[in-house]
């Protein structure tokens, strides 16, 4: 274990994260309810932009299927609360749809903490699977990424067509309790939002600890050349194959979060654009820093809930001007504008300083 | 024979779209050997060393490793394991990470994902990497971001990963290119420093160069071997000779065709 | 998402149970064969006009057009124009006659958009795929904004003209609709002249030498970005066509586009980059598997198969059909 020194710019770091960690504890105290919930969303999707970060920014690999994680996630948990909202009935769109028994694969999903593993689980196997057949054959690049918006297509689609296992277009909703605790008590919201805070976080220190480890200098190492990183003996496909995976796990803890705080999921909600727009916030906020993608999807999408609704045709010019402004004009987004403003000088030399003896 | 053969090409052939580059080359390298492949544009020489590192399969022919491990059907990270390194015509190393961190993930260890989510820098891999770029000159220059570093000072930088890659077999792609005659006689040197425990496999241009450290020699063309012996058999040869510039004599011109 | 299976079940001619019922009547095997290839052979053929013009930009340039679904949209609604033109200014004995002009029209005014867009953003994304990827479908979805703001959010029908009502009578039980006769011919001009151009022309000639080696073409004193913005912007004008051909299949809207690029982008990893046979047969194989999965399955399952199709032939081709070697390190 190496000294941490503690320098100036490592204390005034250190505190940076205290107060933004007890800023968002104490949240509650000064945000009205529906504030609140608003905040609760956005800090779940900043967990999906941090597993985003670290397969775009860090292993330069980009994912336009992270809807389809998110999703996966969402609907396990909707599953189990949809089984808890019915009861001993069948969920009403089963009937509906004519099934009269509940399906083989919902029957575990009556279990709390099943249907949590699950949510994390099937999304983390899923990419586990993508990625064994094509990075194994070092299909990447644009390659990789078409790839990943054609299983956005099928997904929505299939979810869509299986209407009697999946409540089709309008999804699972109707929800009412969440462990016997009634969902939409202020007190429940409250403590979903606690929960949220804690996994922001722990997510947080996790994709922290993985960026800076050697196994984070090795998906660098990747991303600026994969065969170079080959010839040297590191085998990329594995590397990447996990990354992938944690990052797919990630946002399927996010979805699950997301329906506990909205109480809807529908395929909408994984199709395409969410999806694309997901790494929006990362680009806006900077890939490659986790803050700046965390950040990021924090404000992009505190902006969209204060202008999408009033100006629902300006707010999409808006989110297409952006694409192009900050991936033709910032590269690096927010963080890289904000630092190139703040230290001018000093060529990025400081944070690689930080980060090697900071292992 | 007393020293052990280390790589063994055997009737080695290679094709692209049809294209013969090489064709039934025979290649043997002994342990501790300093090898020089020289030969005209085109020869196949890149070419057998992407064979052997296995960046390029071979459409016949066999690669024997330590004299048992055919090492033609391995991947490219397995050929590293096994103790293959491999430098690249241009300076191929990672421009975001720093300079010391190039070497880190360099450094011979186990290259498991998770046995690098779990490694930590032990006092002695600190001490191996701070000699190694005391070494190779870049002390000053540990935190830089490697894609700041000067053309040579890059080529230095990946010669110090190879030796930390702690290969039994280093192949060399034109490693003195672009770097001062200063720098090329220390290059020179300390190629013979580290084939004292090693083989080393040079592919080289720089007549003056192969001239001044060569041992043994392999000439090849048009991707058969044409010639091996030392550097004054191949400047005696006149099938060498021809094979550079027509009728003359002088292998030293060919430097302008490189 | 549903206008998207829409859209599909559009394309897919012969209602299938329609059909079933029918063979389960006649027992007769082969008017299904080949009422379903054909409808496969039409899918194939707008897949291929749409993804010719990626290809084509994404070899070139190394640039992902994610706007390129945008640009079939507008070739869409310049068809609508034309035909709205015909219906205000010319008397209707004249209208059968818009669509001989509004193809030229759609070319020509998607031709003229592409310009703009490489002209003002494409350019400075050479060999950037990704970021390419990104602001491009920052452009789309502007456009598609703006279709909505000018036309209005919900589709708008373009009548056919009358000539292209009925279809040919193959054989019993078997007509074949002459819109998408029409179609499958319009493609195959569009192909050959393609093939001209890239092939038999000077233009062409650089062109393809562009592609093959940027840095000597240039020496040789070719003007690369003349080359570029002439070829992106053929690109876009041939998805302008294919917004022409589409009108004929149904009503069109702003989204139209996005429908069908995800599967012309699929066409490209299958065919591989750099040549017009490995889109061709992409397109076909696409085409072909998804109708006949569609057919055999349901539409969601249909879909979920070619994937899994695609993935697997990905596994012995990692590059498409058409790949070009480098030397390269990465």
């Amino acid at each position: 274990m190496q000294l941490r020194t503690l320098t100036p710019q490592r204390i005034y770091i250190l505190i940076g994260y205290a107060v933004a960690s007890a800023a968002l504890f104490s949240a509650p105290l000064f945000m009205s309810d529906f504030r609140l919930n608003l905040l609760a969303k956005f800090l779940a999707f900043a967990i999906v932009a941090l597993g985003l970060d670290l397969i775009w920014g860090y292993t330069g690999i980009l994912s336009l299927g992270h809807g389809v994680f998110f999703g996966l996630g969402a609907y396990a948990m909707a599953m189990y609360l949809k089984l808890e909202a019915s009861g001993d009935r069948l969920p009403d769109f089963m009937g509906w749809s004519g099934l009269t028994q509940l399906p083989w694969f919902w029957k575990p999903f009556e279990s709390f903490a099943f249907a949590a593993a699950m949510g994390i689980a099937l999304p983390a196997v899923l990419a586990l699977v993508l990625g064994y057949f094509t990075f194994r054959n070092r299909i990447r690049g644009v390659y990789f990424t078409i790839l990943t918006q054609a299983l956005v297509i099928i997904t929505v689609t299939l979810f869509i067509g299986q209407q009697a296992f999946t409540g089709g277009t309008n999804g699972l909703t109707g929800f009412s309790s969440v462990l016997g605790v009634p969902l939409s008590s202020p007190d429940t919201k409250r403590m979903l939002y606690w929960i949220t805070v804690i996994a922001l976080l722990g997510a947080f220190v996790l994709c922290r600890y993985l960026v800076k480890s050697r196994f984070g200098k090795v998906l660098r190492a990747i991303r600026d050349g994969e065969n170079r990183a080959r010839f040297i003996g590191y085998n990329p496909a594995v590397y990447q194959m996990l990354v992938f995976s944690i990052s797919a796990g990630l946002a399927g803890l996010a979805g699950m979060l997301f329906v506990l705080h909205v109480g809807i999921i529908s395929p909408f909600m994984m199709a395409i654009v969410p999806s694309i727009e997901m790494v929006l916030w990362v680009a806006i906020g900077g890939r490659g820093t986790l803050i700046g993608a965390a950040l990021g999807a924090i404000l992009l999408n505190y902006a969209k809930s204060e202008f999408s609704t009033s100006y629902p045709d300006a707010w999409l010019f808006f989110l297409g001007a952006l694409f192009v402004i900050v991936v033709v004009f910032l590269p690096k987004g927010a963080v890289g504008l904000f630092g190139r403003l703040k230290f001018p000088k000093r060529k990025g030399q400081k944070h690689e300083q930080v980060s090697h003896s900071a292992v | 024979m007393n020293r052990s053969v280390i790589l063994q090409c055997e009737a080695v052939t290679v094709e692209f779209d049809g294209f013969k580059a090489v064709q039934g080359m025979d290649l043997r390298l002994e342990k501790g050997e300093l090898r020089f492949l020289i030969g005209p544009n085109g020869a196949g020489k890149t070419t057998i060393l992407d064979v052997i590192c296995g960046k390029v399969k071979p459409a016949s022919g066999k690669v024997l490793f330590q004299g048992k491990v055919d090492i033609t059907r391995r991947k490219e990270h397995q050929i590293a394991e096994l103790g293959i390194g491999r430098k690249f015509q241009a300076p191929s190393i990672f421009p975001t990470l720093t300079v010391f961190e190039n070497l880190e993930i360099a450094m011979r260890q186990n290259r498991g994902v998770f046995a690098t989510l779990r490694a930590k820098m032990s006092a002695e891999e600190r001490d191996r990497i701070e000699a190694q770029l005391a070494m190779i000159g870049l002390e000053a220059k540990a935190d830089w971001r490697a894609g700041g570093l000067s053309h040579g000072e890059k080529q230095w930088l990946e010669i110090g990963m190879m030796l930390l890659q702690e290969p039994e077999v280093l192949l060399l792609d034109e490693p003195v290119a672009g770097m001062t005659d200063k720098e090329t006689d220390k290059t020179g040197e300390l190629l013979h420093q580290i084939a004292r425990k090693r083989s080393i496999v040079v592919v080289e241009h720089d007549m003056e160069f192969v001239r001044n450290f060569a041992s043994k020699v392999t000439v090849m063309h048009e991707g058969k071997l044409l010639k091996e012996g030392s550097m004054d058999e191949i400047q005696q040869d006149d099938r060498v000779a021809e094979v550079y510039l027509g009728k003359r004599r002088d292998v030293d011109v060919s430097r302008s065709t490189a | 998402m549903l206008p998207f299976l829409k859209s599909w079940k559009v394309l897919c001619l012969f209602d299938r149970k329609a059909y079933t019922q029918q063979v389960h009547k006649r027992g007769e095997f082969m008017e299904l064969i080949i009422g379903q290839l054909f409808n496969g052979m039409s899918v194939s053929s707008i897949l291929l006009l749409i993804a010719l013009g990626l290809a084509i930009t994404f070899g070139l340039m190394n640039v992902i057009n994610m706007a390129h679904g945008e640009l079939i949209m507008i070739g869409a609604y310049s068809t609508y124009l034309t035909q709205n033109l015909f219906i205000d200014y010319l008397p209707s004995s004249m209208f059968n006659w818009y669509f001989v002009l509004a193809i030229p029209a759609s070319f020509l005014i998607a031709f003229a958009i592409g310009l703009i867009l490489e002209f003002s953003l494409i350019r400075f994304l050479y060999g950037r795929p990704l970021d390419s990827l990104l602001a491009t479908w920052g452009v789309a979805l502007m456009l598609q904004q703006l279709a909505r703001t000018i036309f209005g959010a919900p589709n708008v029908g373009v009548k056919s003209p009358t000539w292209l009502d009925g279809g040919w009578m193959l054989m019993q039980g078997v007509v074949l609709p002459y819109k998408r006769l029409f179609i499958i011919g319009l493609v195959i001009v569009t192909l050959f002249a393609m093939y001209l151009y890239i092939y038999r022309s000077h233009a062409g000639r650089r062109m393809r030498a562009v592609m093959q080696n940027r840095e000597m073409a240039a020496c040789l004193g070719i003007s690369t970005r003349r080359v570029d913005a002439t070829t992106f912007a053929i690109g876009s004008g041939i998805a302008g066509i294919a917004g022409c051909a589409l009108t004929l299949m149904g009503p069109i809207g702003p989204a139209l586009g996005t429908y069908y690029i995800v599967d012309a982008f699929m066409v490209v990893v299958l065919g591989g980059v750099g040549k017009l046979v490995g889109t061709i047969i992409g397109a076909l194989g696409i085409g072909l598997t998804n109708t006949l999965f569609e057919f055999w399955t349901t539409a969601s399952l249909g879909k979920v198969l070619v994937f899994l199709c695609i993935v697997a032939f990905l596994q012995w081709k990692p590059k498409g059909l058409v790949a070009m070697r480098t030397r390269s390190l990465d």
